[in-house]
């Protein structure tokens, strides 16, 4: 395996390629435009499809269509971009057609900022787009596990028949690290293959239609009924997480993505300092690892919750942990990454208290 | 380097701004009067403007446009080039990456011209694009033409992050001289980082580095 120098954002875009994605859509914006750029050059000479779309709007519909045929298909963008894509989101999940979207957390509401933001986690783990749908939603953490969560995303949406979304940050899309990519040739399902894909039958079978209108309700409360079988077995098998000096600790920190590797160094010196702290990073945001985190808490006094943003995965939290354990808060947000020493001040402040 | 003015182009990634940051920090400890413009239109993140703390410390003048951590989304130009030539010894022009981030060179190429200048081409056998000697040629190809500047030198910035090893910057060598003899240029020096202690080497400080280890 040759390793190269990455940003993650040319990470996700060439291992998109190797997982067999042939066509992305999308339409710049800072800080993920690293992806279409990368892209735009490797997709002709794969034999895919670039296309920068007049609009974010007009990109994510042509995900739409493209899904609908059973290629393996992505979009990108960035918070404001990924609110615009809300509504065709909502209409690929209301077709149960499976793709690949990616958002590069920046600072919001509105155009916001453009440095690294988590204020997106309500969005994607509760409400990216109108009714009753989720997403599957991946938080890594390096370069290299950004590059490894775009086959699992493709594979699970594929088996789902569903949207996955990956959510990254400014700081994880625009940073460089050491990546290695397997050579060994990843296999999945032609579009042929899919039972359910609008990809031409010669008259062999009746036609597929891709679709999210149902007037008869009761015909509508079926499918969405059959759908959430599906989710339950996604929240049965998938959901993932890594603990960090867990075992002994006293105070568990929970963070994701790039917030995570900032907490890491914090727990570090911490434990330097005689300080019995841990680290809980759910990878899975939706579903979000209930079992395992409780686990992991099982014998903590405190927990942490750090993100970048006002709190927003506290919620999660809290419920998985049933409200049975003391939970703080400590969140940067606008663009504000927190530091480790700031991180550590909230630890020795809790520890104090209790 | 002879010319009062030093052009760092490469691709993204190559470490250019890192390059930039130890050559003024160089030529200022030699009792020069230094500026470093951040000519780089295109990156968000990590840029010769986060180091203000750094030029200030050292006496030099850093002129960076209106563009991240301003108010303005799109970026804005607005530097006399001539001024900053007369007015210093040294002039180090960090330039954003590829042809995309060269484009905002071409403005300055006359000005450049009549003074005289070096323009550096950075190059990092371990990024994408850059990893055969063809392939970094090609790029080089581009970034001249949007500039209408032509690279005088080569500088060999392999590495792959924190995790460099001495094996990792030597074995680099003899992609950096092959890139250097296709483009018909010298080999200016191989960059390696400090600690690593590589013989033949030009020792570097690594400014540009994740904020986590702090």
């Amino acid at each position: 395996m040759e390793r190269k120098l990455m940003k993650g954002n040319e990470a996700l875009a060439e291992a998109a390629i190797r997982a067999g994605c042939k066509c992305f859509f999308g339409y710049p914006i800072t800080p993920q435009t690293e992806i279409s750029a990368y892209l735009s050059k490797r997709m002709p000479k794969v034999g895919g499809v670039f296309l920068q779309a007049e609009s974010e709007v007009s990109a994510i519909n042509m995900v739409y269509g493209c899904a609908s045929s059973g290629i393996r298909c992505m979009t990108s963008s960035s918070s404001p971009g990924i609110s615009l894509k809300s509504e065709g989101v909502s209409y690929i999940a209301g077709a149960d057609l499976p793709c690949v979207i990616i958002n590069v957390m920046r600072g919001g509401p509105g155009l916001g900022g453009i440095q690294p933001s988590q204020a997106d986690y309500w969005q994607a783990t509760k409400a990216l787009g109108h009714g009753d749908f989720q997403l599957l939603v991946f938080a890594p953490s390096s370069v290299q596990e950004m590059a490894d969560t775009v086959t699992k995303a493709f594979d699970l949406a594929d088996t789902y028949r569903m949207p996955a979304l990956i959510l990254a940050d400014g700081l994880l899309g625009q940073m460089m690290e050491p990546v290695a990519f397997d050579d060994a040739e990843i296999k999945f399902k032609d579009a042929s293959d899919k039972p359910w894909a609008s990809c031409g039958h010669e008259n062999k079978r009746t036609h597929n239609i891709a679709n999210s209108l149902y007037l008869k309700p009761d015909e509508l409360e079926a499918r969405i009924v059959e759908r959430f079988k599906r989710y339950d077995e996604i929240k049965a098998k998938h959901t993932e997480a890594e603990c960090y000096k867990t075992d002994d600790a006293e105070l568990i920190i929970t963070a994701y993505g790039s917030v995570a590797r900032i907490a890491k160094a914090a727990v570090d010196a911490a434990r330097a300092q005689g300080l019995k702290v841990g680290l809980f990073r759910p990878i899975t945001l939706w579903p979000f690892p209930e079992k395992e985190i409780k686990a992991a808490c099982e014998n903590a006094k405190n927990v942490l919750c750090v993100e970048m943003s006002m709190g927003q995965m506290i919620e999660d939290v809290k419920l998985a942990l049933e409200c049975k354990k003391n939970v703080e808060f400590f969140g940067r947000t606008g663009g504000i990454v927190p530091k480790p020493a700031e991180i550590l001040e909230q630890i020795k402040a809790i520890m104090e208290r209790s | 380097m002879n010319e009062k003015a030093i052009v760092i182009t490469g691709h993204y990634g190559s470490g250019k701004t890192n390059i930039a940051v130890n050559l003024a920090v160089e030529y200022a400890a030699a009792g020069e009067k230094v500026c470093i413009i951040d000519l780089d239109i295109v990156n968000p993140y990590f840029r010769t403007a986060d180091f203000g703390d750094v030029f200030k410390d050292k006496g030099i003048y850093l002129v960076a446009p209106q563009y991240a951590n301003t108010n303005l989304d799109i970026p804005s130009l607005g530097l006399d080039m001539g001024a900053l030539l007369h007015g210093h010894d040294r002039v180090i022009v960090d330039v954003g990456g590829d042809d995309a981030g060269a484009i905002a060179l071409g403005q300055y190429a006359t000005i450049l011209k009549n003074f005289g200048y070096d323009m550096l081409y950075v190059v990092n056998s371990f990024r994408y694009l850059t990893g055969t000697p063809e392939e970094t040629l090609e790029l080089l190809r581009d970034i001249e033409l949007v500039s209408s500047l032509k690279a005088t030198a080569v500088v060999n910035n392999s590495n792959i992050g924190a995790d460099t090893t001495p094996q990792d910057v030597q074995g680099s060598l003899e992609y950096a001289k092959a890139v250097a003899d296709l483009a018909g240029i010298p080999l200016l020096f191989t960059a390696a980082k400090r600690e690593l202690d590589i013989p033949d080497t030009k020792p570097v400080d690594m400014y540009v580095r994740p904020y986590w280890l702090e």
